[in-house]
C-alpha cells in the first residue's frame, strides 16, 4: 500500500510568545514535538505497512528545523519524509496549508504513485482547528473519514474500506473507496518504539526537500498570508471581568471559611438554595 | 491590512447558521446560534436564515417550525433522500451550491464532529476563511465578523477576520453561546431547494450506527451545578472530593485537562476549549489556574466560585467568588456544610 502521512512539528510548550507587529507565533527557542494527535496517524499507517506491504510517506510543510519531526517519524519506522519549506509559505492559514500539502502530495504522486490513504490528525495542538485533513480531501478528491477510531477491513486492490467512526451520539460503521483521507481518534493505536535499526536508518536518512517551485505552484498568491483569507487583526490577553472576585477571608481555611463561603453563595444566588432545598431526596 | 471586497462579493448579504439535524433531532447548538446570528443580523440590519438539510416532510416540518420560533427570518430547506444521515460528500456539495445560489455573507456551524467535518471542506470548496471554535463574535465598523478565540499559549486571545472573501465562516462550541427564548408563533419564510443528487455517485455508504449508552457524563454540559477540580488537587484519589460535593449539591463534575491527561478523569470530564463548555448556575473550581482554555469553557457560568492557595491565580479575574485556600481541606468541610444546611432548611420546609 501507498500511505502518506501528514505530520506537523509543533511548539512544545504553552510558553509561545507572540511576534508584536506581525500578530504571528514566535517559534525560536521553543522545544518541538510531532503533534500528538498526529502519531495516531502514523502508527495505523505503520501497522497497514505491515500487513500489505508498501511504503509510508511521512511528509510535513514547515521551516527547514521541521525535517527533524520528519526523521523522528522515520525513527518509528516511517520509510521515507518529505518537506515542504519555502519563505512564501509563512503565515498560512488552514487554506493555504492545505492547498501547499495538496500539492505536495501530487508531486509525490507522480514519483511514487497516488497514495491509497493520506491519513492527517484528528486536529493539531498549536493551530487546533481541524480543517486541514478535510482541505487536504477536498481539493484531491479523496473520500474523507474523519474521527475514525478503528479501520475494519481494506482492500488495497479493489479499493474499498470499511472505518468506525465516531459521530456525536454514537459509531457509524462507514464503507467508502480509496483513495481515502483518514484522521485516527485519539487513543484509537499507540505509537510503536521503533526498532534500532529504524532509528540508525533515520539518523542518516536523507529528506527530501522541495520549494514551491518544485510542487509546481505557480501563483504564489495562493501561499502563504497572501493566500489565507483569514487574517488574524488583534492578539490580546484576555480582561479580568469589571469586578474583581469577592474574596472570602481565608480564616482558619475551616468550617468558618467554608460556611462564609456557603452564605456567600446564597446571599448572591437565593434562588439556588430555594431550588436545592425542594429538591427531592434527603441526605 | 483592509482591502476593498471584491466586486463579486459585495451582493454577498444575510447570516445563515447550518442547522445540524441528525436522527429527528436539531442539535441544540444550531439554535444557540440561532440566538447569536439574530444579534449579528439586527446589527447588520439584513435578514437570518436557519439552512436545513435532511430527508422527511414530517421531520423537516417541525424542524422548519423550530428554526423560526428560535430566530430564522428564513429556512433554506432541502428534503432528499441521499442526504438522511450525514455523509461529507452530498453535504458539502449541497451546502456550497446553496451558498454559491444564495450568497449569504456570514456563516455559522457548531463545532461538533460533524460541524467540523463540514465546515472545512466546504470552506475548501468555497476558497473562503473558516474560523474555528470561536468564544466570541462580533461586527466591526467596517461590517466585518470580528471572530475571537483562544489562541495557542494558554493566555491570549485572537481575533480573525476574513476580509476580501465571503462568506465569512466561523464554527463555534456548543453551549459557547446563550439558548435564546423560542418564540411560538413567530412568522418566517422558507425556500425550498431541489439538489442533483443520486446515491449511486455517493462513494460512502453508512452501513450501521450504532448509538452510544446514554453516558453518564452526557449531562455534563447541561448541568445546573458543576463543581470541577485542577491540579491543585494533586492526587487521583482527592477527585472523590471534587465528585462528593457535586453529589450532595445534585450538580455534575469535572476537570481541567490535565487531570485528563494524568488519567485520573476520563476525556467526557474535561472542561474548556478543547473539553465541554458549561454553563451552571453554579461553577465551582477547586485547585484550577484559570488558563484561557478552561475560562473559555466556563465563562458563561452565573457564578463562578474558585478556591486556590494563590492569590494571584489568574481565575480569580473571571470568578465572582473566590477564597485563599487549600481545596483539600476545605471542599470536604464545604460538602458537609451544605448537607448540614441543606438538611435543615429541608427540615424546616
Ligand atoms: C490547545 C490547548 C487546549 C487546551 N484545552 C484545555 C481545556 O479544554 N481545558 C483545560 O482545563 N485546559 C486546557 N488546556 C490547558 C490549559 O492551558 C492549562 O494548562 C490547564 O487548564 C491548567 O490546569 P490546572 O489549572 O488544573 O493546572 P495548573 O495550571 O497546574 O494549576 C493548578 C492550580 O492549583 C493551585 N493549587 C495548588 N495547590 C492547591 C491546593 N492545595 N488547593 C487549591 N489550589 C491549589 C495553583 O495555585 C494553581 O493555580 C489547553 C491547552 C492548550 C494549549
Ligand atoms: N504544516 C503542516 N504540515 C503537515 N501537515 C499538517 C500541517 N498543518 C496541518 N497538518 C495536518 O492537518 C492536521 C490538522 O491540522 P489543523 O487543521 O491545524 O488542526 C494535522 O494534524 C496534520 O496532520
Amino acid at each position: 500500500m501507498r500511505i502518506f502521512v501528514c505530520i506537523k512539528q509543533v511548539p512544545d510548550s504553552a510558553q509561545i510568545r507572540v511576534h508584536p507587529v506581525t500578530n504571528t507565533i514566535m517559534r525560536q527557542g521553543v522545544p518541538t514535538i510531532i503533534n500528538p494527535y498526529d502519531l495516531f496517524g502514523l502508527e495505523e499507517a505503520l501497522r497497514l505497512r505491515d500487513r500489505f506491504g508498501g511504503v509510508v510517506t511521512v511528509l510535513t510543510m514547515g521551516p527547514p528545523m521541521a525535517s527533524e519531526s520528519l526523521r523522528k517519524a522515520l525513527g518509528y519506522g516511517a520509510d521515507r519524509g518529505l518537506l515542504l519549506t519555502d519563505r512564501f509559505f509563512a503565515g498560512s492559514d488552514t487554506l493555504a496549508t492545505s492547498y501547499a500539502l495538496s500539492k505536495l502530495i501530487e508531486k509525490a504522486a507522480e514519483d511514487h504513485g497516488m497514495p491509497h490513504i493520506v491519513f492527517c490528525g484528528k486536529q493539531t495542538i498549536d493551530g487546533d482547528t481541524a480543517q486541514v485533513g478535510p482541505g487536504i480531501a477536498q481539493r484531491l478528491g479523496l473520500s474523507q473519514l474523519t474521527y475514525v477510531s478503528a479501520i475494519d477491513e481494506i482492500d488495497p486492490d479493489k479499493d474499498t474500506i470499511t472505518v468506525r467512526r465516531r459521530a456525536d451520539h454514537g459509531v457509524q460503521v462507514l464503507t467508502s473507496r480509496l483513495p481515502a483521507m483518514i484522521t485516527m481518534l485519539e487513543g484509537s493505536n499507540e505509537i510503536r518504539r521503533g526498532t534500532q535499526a529504524d532509528v540508525l536508518r533515520a539518523a542518516q536518512a536523507k529528506i527530501t526537500q522541495w520549494n514551491a517551485a518544485g510542487v509546481g505552484i505557480e501563483d504564489l498568491s495562493l501561499c502563504g498570508l497572501r493566500g489565507s483569507p483569514t487574517v488574524v487583526k488583534r492578539v490580546f490577553a484576555p480582561s479580568a471581568r469589571s469586578e474583581k472576585a469577592v474574596m472570602i477571608p481565608a480564616g482558619d481555611g475551616g468550617s468558618a471559611t467554608a460556611a462564609a463561603l456557603i452564605d456567600a453563595i446564597f446571599e448572591r444566588q437565593p434562588a439556588l438554595e430555594e431550588d436545592l432545598i425542594s429538591e427531592a431526596g434527603g441526605y | 491590512m483592509k482591502k476593498e471586497l471584491p466586486e463579486h462579493f459585495r451582493s454577498y448579504k444575510h447570516v445563515w447558521v447550518f442547522i445540524e439535524f441528525e436522527h429527528g433531532r436539531i442539535h441544540p447548538v444550531a439554535l444557540e446560534l440561532l440566538g447569536e446570528g439574530r444579534k449579528l443580523a439586527d446589527k447588520l440590519g439584513v435578514e437570518l436564515a436557519g439552512v436545513l438539510l435532511g430527508s422527511g416532510a414530517d421531520a423537516l416540518d417541525e424542524a422548519t417550525r423550530n428554526c423560526v420560533a428560535y430566530g430564522a427570518d428564513l429556512v433554506y430547506r432541502v428534503d432528499h433522500p441521499v442526504l438522511a444521515q450525514y455523509r461529507n460528500q452530498p453535504y458539502t456539495k449541497v451546502m456550497t451550491e446553496l451558498v454559491q445560489k444564495y450568497q449569504p455573507e456570514i456563516m455559522l456551524l457548531g463545532a461538533t464532529v460533524l460541524g467540523r467535518d463540514l465546515a472545512g471542506s466546504v470552506a475548501t470548496t468555497l476558497k473562503t476563511g473558516l474560523t474555528a471554535d470561536c468564544t466570541e463574535l462580533a461586527i466591526d465598523d467596517e461590517r466585518s465578523l470580528a471572530a475571537t478565540r483562544p489562541t495557542f499559549g494558554g493566555s491570549l486571545l485572537c481575533t480573525i477576520h476574513t476580509l476580501n472573501y465571503r462568506p465569512q465562516m466561523a464554527t463555534i462550541r456548543p453551549r459557547v453561546m446563550a439558548m435564546p427564548q423560542p418564540e411560538e408563533g413567530r412568522e418566517g419564510r422558507v425556500i425550498s431547494y431541489e439538489p442533483d443528487l443520486d446515491e449511486q455517485s455517493i462513494v460512502t455508504k453508512v452501513l450501521s450506527f450504532l448509538p452510544d449508552d446514554a453516558s453518564e457524563a452526557s449531562g455534563l454540559a447541561f448541568a445546573d451545578i458543576v463543581v470541577a477540580g485542577g491540579m491543585g488537587l494533586r492526587s487521583e484519589e482527592n477527585i472523590q472530593l471534587v465528585r462528593k460535593l457535586a453529589t450532595v449539591l445534585g450538580g455534575d463534575w469535572g476537570g481541567s485537562r490535565p487531570l485528563v491527561q494524568k488519567g485520573w478523569i476520563g476525556a467526557d470530564r474535561q472542561i474548556g476549549q478543547t473539553g465541554k463548555t458549561i454553563r451552571p448556575k453554579l461553577y465551582i473550581a477547586a485547585g484550577i489556574s484559570g488558563a484561557i482554555q478552561h475560562r473559555v469553557g466556563v465563562e458563561g457560568a452565573d457564578m463562578i466560585v474558585a478556591i486556590n492557595t494563590d492569590p494571584n491565580a489568574p481565575i480569580f479575574d473571571f470568578a465572582h467568588l473566590g477564597v485563599v485556600a487549600d481545596a483539600v481541606a476545605l471542599l470536604p468541610l464545604l460538602t458537609e456544610a451544605f448537607r448540614q444546611r441543606l438538611l435543615v432548611n429541608r427540615l424546616a420546609g
